[in-house]
């Protein structure tokens, strides 16, 4: 069997592609790709596979990398370029046709050491807080500008006998991703982003105090057995995607749950439009803004041909994010997105979100080492909130980071 | 002359692998510089090795012994009842299911619900009818263990079992005859006759499940993931190679699990050629 990225046939142009979607998402990114075979001729050859992470390696070392390849996260594509495995994006465009394509802070998330890599192609935003509109109405609830104010709302939902948060980490043996977005967005919101790409790059050590702090401050939800719908058993137990259908029960079992904007998926089928909404979780520290967390898809060129080199340049147009934001679940990261593309009112709502943000920073688990990312920081969220020390849950992860 | 494809192949496949392994768990994490027994010292004073260790041994004990026990309860007991193949076939049925599938089984019985909801677990659904709160049975530290062994009890007690009613029933008719004629009863019957004569198939029926206890991560991987110590050997091995990459830990703990099934691999080698001798 003849694997992608070997180029028998020389008469036939194409592009090959390895990415991480699959199924439904595979379609609407091959009709993403579907006006550049039109108008050029040359074949996309886009192969999905959900075990990205260990076959591109294999691939690449074998000496059978494909043309390009759509990294889940920035941390592994950074690997392969300081491998020298890539060609750097600014072979194919001029700086100022990247920085008319993305903002700053997009270029700087694609850029290993300085040298711009990647082209984004979609994003995600996390730093958002669910809400159903009609109970807030009937109870005279005001969506929360400040993280006092959330606080404060949450008291008095207590002091009523109800239960502010809906929280559920479960995720099988990913566990835990759910705690380190909210370390990381209470991160963002009490310390400086220089401060957070130390926190990442593990210039400061995992148990410094500011990540301390943002610890305590995530605790006072998680320790707090009345602010979290079923308490600390039940954030273990719940499964992330069936935590926020708290929100829709008659009575609520929760009036607010922070989550990315993916978990609209599975939102329950009942729901009307206008019972769910969602505001960007609050500042903190005045002076930090209301930063937003991210993760996204990126491309990047491994075989310099003609045709990949092409099709780089189409994907860093606004032509296939077009495409993709009318088929829906999608958000772009590209600068000249018209905001009525987007098929539904809450699509729209996490873009203009993210489009506002004058501060974006990438999960930062996803940036970390393996072992630290989806190991230690992982499971010690686990153990924080089923009730372990804060203090020591950071010194194990500090212990933990590769050397 | 004739072995010779069959060790081609072995030392294709099983030899050079291991001394691989072997070789790599003397490396670091990219198996690039010699880091000596560094890997080793953290294998044994890592906190979370050493949940794995404590849990492991736990396994060991709590499944072998109560799945052959078990099994061999039941094969004396339902031995000569008329539903015996009935029964026998259902308590055999969770062997036919994958670690995976009886995972994804078990996580609807230990399935929580806050209080006050509705329970959609079984194990819960009967606790709060019982009055009682329903209890975290995956998370809460004093009981999250015995719930995966549990399911691997569930598993493979029908395998003991159906070997077990075997041997019992291999037991010649005229021994037990002779027994009862002179005057033992069936307690007395089951310690003095039945447990001797099948005494070398208990021991391949336990050291079996010791080898299938030390390899378990499946059970662990899909109900915890390895959190709120649950962690097992194979389960960090798969971690540490697999999610974090680092090759000379993985090897590391793949060699410690390789050397801790050898002895029970020697003892099931000598007594199979003991009864190769006999015959």
């Amino acid at each position: 069997c003849q694997g992608p990225g070997v180029n028998g046939d020389e008469d036939r142009k194409q592009v090959t592609i390895l990415g991480v979607m699959i199924g439904e998402q595979q379609e609407k990114i091959e009709q993403a790709l579907a006006p550049f075979t039109e108008a050029t001729g040359i074949e996309v050859v886009y192969e999905g596979v959900d075990t990205f992470a260990t076959t591109l390696p294999i691939r690449v070392d074998s000496g059978r990398a494909p043309d390009l390849a759509m990294f889940p996260q920035p941390g592994l594509m950074a690997d392969f370029a300081r491998e020298g495995k890539l060609v750097p994006l600014g072979e194919i465009l001029t700086p100022e046709e990247m920085t008319e394509a993305y903002d700053q802070a997009w270029l700087d998330l694609a850029a290993v050491d300085g040298t711009v890599y990647g082209v984004w192609y979609r994003a995600s935003v996390k730093s958002l807080v669910w809400f159903n509109p009609q109970e807030f109405a009937a109870n005279g609830y005001e969506v929360p500008g400040t993280w006092e104010e959330m606080m404060a709302l949450s008291q008095r939902l207590i002091d009523k006998g109800k239960t502010p948060w809906c929280l559920g980490i479960e995720s099988g043996n990913a566990t835990g991703w759910v705690g380190t977005d909210w370390v990381e967005d209470i991160m963002l919101r009490t310390a400086s982003p220089a401060t957070y790409d130390q926190w990442v790059a593990h210039d400061i050590p995992f148990n410094d105090r500011r990540v301390e702090n943002a610890l305590d401050i995530f605790g006072e939800i998680t320790q707090n057995e009345k602010m979290i719908y079923g308490g600390k058993v039940g954030a273990l137990s719940t499964p992330f995607g069936d935590s926020i259908l708290g929100l829709f029960t008659d009575p609520p079992h929760c009036y607010l749950h922070r989550q990315g904007n993916f978990i609209a998926a599975f939102l329950p089928a009942d729901v009307d439009d206008d019972q769910v909404d969602i505001f960007p979780l609050p500042p903190i520290e005045e002076e930090y803004g209301l930063p937003i967390l991210v993760a996204g898809d990126i491309f990047a060129m491994f075989n310099d041909t003609p045709e990949a080199r092409q099709l780089m340049a189409y994907l860093a147009s606004s032509r296939p994010h077009e495409v993709a934001a009318t088929l829906g679940a999608y958000i772009s990261p590209h600068k000249n997105i018209d905001l009525n593309l987007y098929p539904d009112r809450l699509t729209r709502k996490q873009a203009e979100i993210l489009n506002k943000a004058e501060v974006i920073r990438f999960d930062a688990s996803d940036m970390m080492p393996g072992a630290v990312g989806t190991g230690t920081f992982w499971s010690g969220m686990v153990d924080y909130i089923g009730g372990a020390d804060g203090t020591q849950v950071l010194n194990t992860i500090e212990r933990s980071w590769p050397r | 002359m004739y072995v010779t494809p069959a060790l081609l192949f072995l030392s294709a496949y099983l030899i050079l692998p291991t001394l691989e392994t072997v070789y790599l768990s003397f490396f670091d994490g990219r198996s690039r510089n010699f880091v000596g027994l560094k890997n080793y010292v953290f294998a044994f004073t890592d906190h979370t090795m050493l949940v794995a260790f404590r849990n492991n041994l736990l396994w060991l004990v709590l499944v072998t012994g109560i799945s052959v026990s078990l099994g061999l309860i039941i094969a004396v007991l339902v031995d000569k009842v008329r539903y015996e193949a009935i029964a026998k076939s259902i308590i055999f049925l969770p062997m036919a299911i994958s670690f995976v599938g009886a995972s994804v089984i078990w996580k609807f019985v230990y399935a929580y619900r806050p209080a006050g909801a509705e329970q959609i677990g079984l194990l819960n659904a009967i606790v709060t009818s019982l009055g009682f709160a329903p209890v975290g049975w995956l998370v809460e530290r004093s009981v999250n263990n015995f719930a995966l062994i549990a399911i691997m009890i569930w598993l493979y007690t029908g395998f003991c079992m159906v070997i077990l009613s075997a041997a019992v029933k291999g037991i010649p008719a005229d021994v037990i005859e002779a027994a009862r004629i002179d005057g033992a009863n069936s307690w007395q019957i089951f310690w003095r006759i039945t447990i001797p004569m099948i005494r070398s198939t208990l021991l391949v029926v336990s050291t079996t499940m010791v080898i299938l206890v030390l390899k378990v991560f499946d059970i662990v991987f899909v109900m915890t993931g390895g959190n709120q110590g649950t962690e097992v050997i194979a389960s960090l091995m798969i971690k540490e190679m697999f999610n974090y990459r680092n090759f000379g830990r993985g090897s590391t703990i793949a060699v410690i699990l390789l050397l801790l099934i050898v002895p029970v691999m020697i003892t099931n080698i000598r007594r199979f050629k003991a009864q190769e001798k006999l015959r």
